[in-house]
């Protein structure tokens, strides 16, 4: 059900991610999303980078829509609906979590209630460059390592992430792989994990419009991002012929990555 | 144990229950997810000549277990693009019933004689979305249209022709009888109930279009009373959509005078697998009944009755 809310605060986290607060009663797991309304524009969905106490979403600007949210400030009133979707399994066991630009959100929660949980952590996290690096000061006290990596070299690892993830793969025993972040990303994490036979959970995005699973804008393969995930195993992933080439538009048509981005209103001022 | 086949004049189906159009359409996997779960039939999303992104969001309101508002706006990746996703749905023998929407008789010419070529085993017209501008109900409120419309389909297609009319109209039975005049094989009633929300909060209508649909248990009396009416106007077979998530509900059109129906909002909370459950609940309470067959049903609440 939807309702209206008052942003409490907003913490500039990267120079292009916001992190907006809200107080909101409806409980709220790891890895689910809620959907996102500004009054006036669109409404998207967005994966809760915090699920206790204040409610929170981390936004980076990549449409008008998501431009207009990380532009919005303490007081501003926004409509929400959720949580909605799966969980990530915060059991006691050693986590790899790899987080890939503003990916991180979805998977900062997840962290923080399976070391409470009393299971280990290690972090690898990517992005384009240094200051775009996403909660890795969040994750610091929590993990037995932190690893950085970016495009430009402005920070740690000079290369992709997943470079790091191959190599600590091999090197360390993990029990289980979180990830998100660009899917193409995704996808080489999934294939260097799963080389050394340790499972992965992906939270993928897909364009969404009802969140209910009825209206079929959010198929990947014979499942509904919105019900059946947005938590999936990797190697359910790896079968379906979308994972990291194509997503679909409004419109429903397919779309390969790495065009752009769609869009159903013009920019907002 | 009850026999589910029905048959929509010459169309004969294995189960009674289809999946409306709309739901799960935009990707034919999704429409054979249904069909394998055990629907008798799909129909398409309503498909038009060019891509269309619909509105933007918010497109739903949602009312918890009585019902869902819509205002999608007829997204569809037009016809051309939707062809791979009709084979898609039709690999391994789904049954597929392509709906079509277009501004005139003209356009659901073309797009009848393009969606005949996909296999479809029929087609359905959408003279009914209640929120789009030029199109489904503006134009299928019109009888002297429903007529014209479903009579140039009847003329490009050999195909059976099932004209999808709107519950949005002062007599709903008239747009049957118009489209029957037009030479249509079913009808299909009803689509959603015009309707909207307004946030208290805001000051503001909820829906980005402002207007919407009504669907889901709401809404399920107001199909009864569309189809149980069309029953006592027209001789072709009623296909019942509106608010159908029980056994009885489903039931309750076939007594109306249906002869199939479709599910469409219960899907959210009973995914593919209502299909199956559903098809199994029937089955048992047509034994419960000592009713041999789900045909039996049809009409039969008219029976001793006077004309309502």
């Amino acid at each position: 059900m939807r309702r209206i809310r008052t942003v409490t605060s907003r913490v500039q986290e990267t120079p292009s991610t916001v992190t907006l607060r809200f107080f909101d009663d409806l409980p709220a797991a790891p890895g689910q999303f809620v959907m996102l309304w500004v009054p006036g524009d669109d409404e998207l969905p967005m994966s809760l980078s915090f699920c206790e106490g204040e409610r929170g979403v981390t936004v980076k600007s990549m449409g008008a829509t998501s431009a207009h949210i990380t532009r919005l400030q303490e007081g501003d009133k926004i409509g929400v609906r959720g949580p909605y979707g799966n969980q990530f399994d915060v059991a006691p066991r050693h986590i790899l979590l790899v987080g890939g630009g503003s990916g991180t959100a979805v998977l900062a929660p997840a962290a923080e209630a399976l070391v409470r949980g009393g299971g280990e952590l290690t972090v690898a996290l990517g992005a384009t460059t240094g200051p775009e690096l996403l909660f890795a000061e969040r994750l610091r006290p929590l993990a037995d390592a932190v690893h950085l990596a970016t495009d430009d070299g402005s920070e740690g690892y000079h290369g992709f992430v997943t470079d790091v993830v191959t190599r600590l793969i091999t090197m360390q025993s993990f029990d289980a792989v979180w990830t998100c972040g660009p899917e193409v990303m995704m996808s080489k994490v999934e294939a260097a994990a799963s080389r050394v036979g340790v499972p992965v959970w992906c939270s993928v995005e897909r364009h969404m419009k009802c969140a209910v699973g009825i209206c079929d804008a959010c198929a990947l393969g014979p499942f509904h991002v919105c019900q059946d995930g947005p938590v999936f195993p990797g190697a359910t992933l790896r079968r379906l012929e979308e994972f990291a080439h194509s997503h679909r538009d409004p419109s429903g048509r397919k779309l390969p990555f790495g065009s752009p981005p769609p869009t159903t209103l013009p920019p907002s001022s | 144990m009850a026999d589910l086949r029905t048959r929509v004049g010459a169309l004969e189906l294995r189960s009674p229950l289809l999946l409306a159009s709309g739901i799960w359409g935009e990707s034919g996997v999704s429409l054979r997810r249904a069909y394998d779960a055990g629907a008798g039939a799909v129909v398409s999303k309503s498909i038009g000549s060019e891509p269309r992104d619909g509105y933007p969001n918010p497109t739903i309101e949602e009312y918890g277990s009585w019902g869902l508002l819509n205002a999608m706006g007829l997204p569809n990746p037009g016809m051309v693009a939707y062809r791979g996703e009709l084979a898609a749905a039709r690999q391994g023998g789904a049954v597929v019933i392509g709906s079509i929407f277009g501004h005139d008789a003209s356009e659901f010419r073309t797009l009848a004689l393009a969606m005949a070529e996909t296999g479809v085993a029929a087609l359905e017209l959408n003279l009914s979305c209640p929120h789009a501008e030029g199109l489904g109900s503006e134009i299928g409120g019109d009888p002297t249209l429903v007529t014209e419309i479903t009579r140039a389909v009847k003329e490009a297609v050999p195909l059976p022709v099932w004209a999808k009319i709107t519950p949005n109209a002062a007599d709903p039975a008239a747009l049957a009888v118009a489209a029957v005049a037009g030479g249509a094989d079913a009808i299909t009633a009803i689509n959603t109930v015009r309707a909207m929300a307004i946030d208290v909060d805001l000051q503001r209508p909820v829906l980005t279009h402002g207007l919407g649909g009504l669907s889901g248990p709401a809404v399920k009396p107001i199909g009864l009373a569309v189809v149980w009416q069309i029953y006592e106007r027209v001789q072709i077979p009623i296909v019942g959509v509106g608010g159908i998530s029980t056994v009885d509900d489903a039931l309750q059109y076939l007594l109306a005078g249906a002869s199939a129906v479709q599910i469409g909002t219960a899907i959210t909370h009973g995914g593919a697998g209502l299909f199956s459950t559903l098809n199994a609940g029937i089955s048992h309470r047509l034994d419960e009944l000592k009713i041999p067959s789900v045909t039996a049903l049809i009409g039969a609440a008219h029976r001793g009755t006077q004309s309502v």
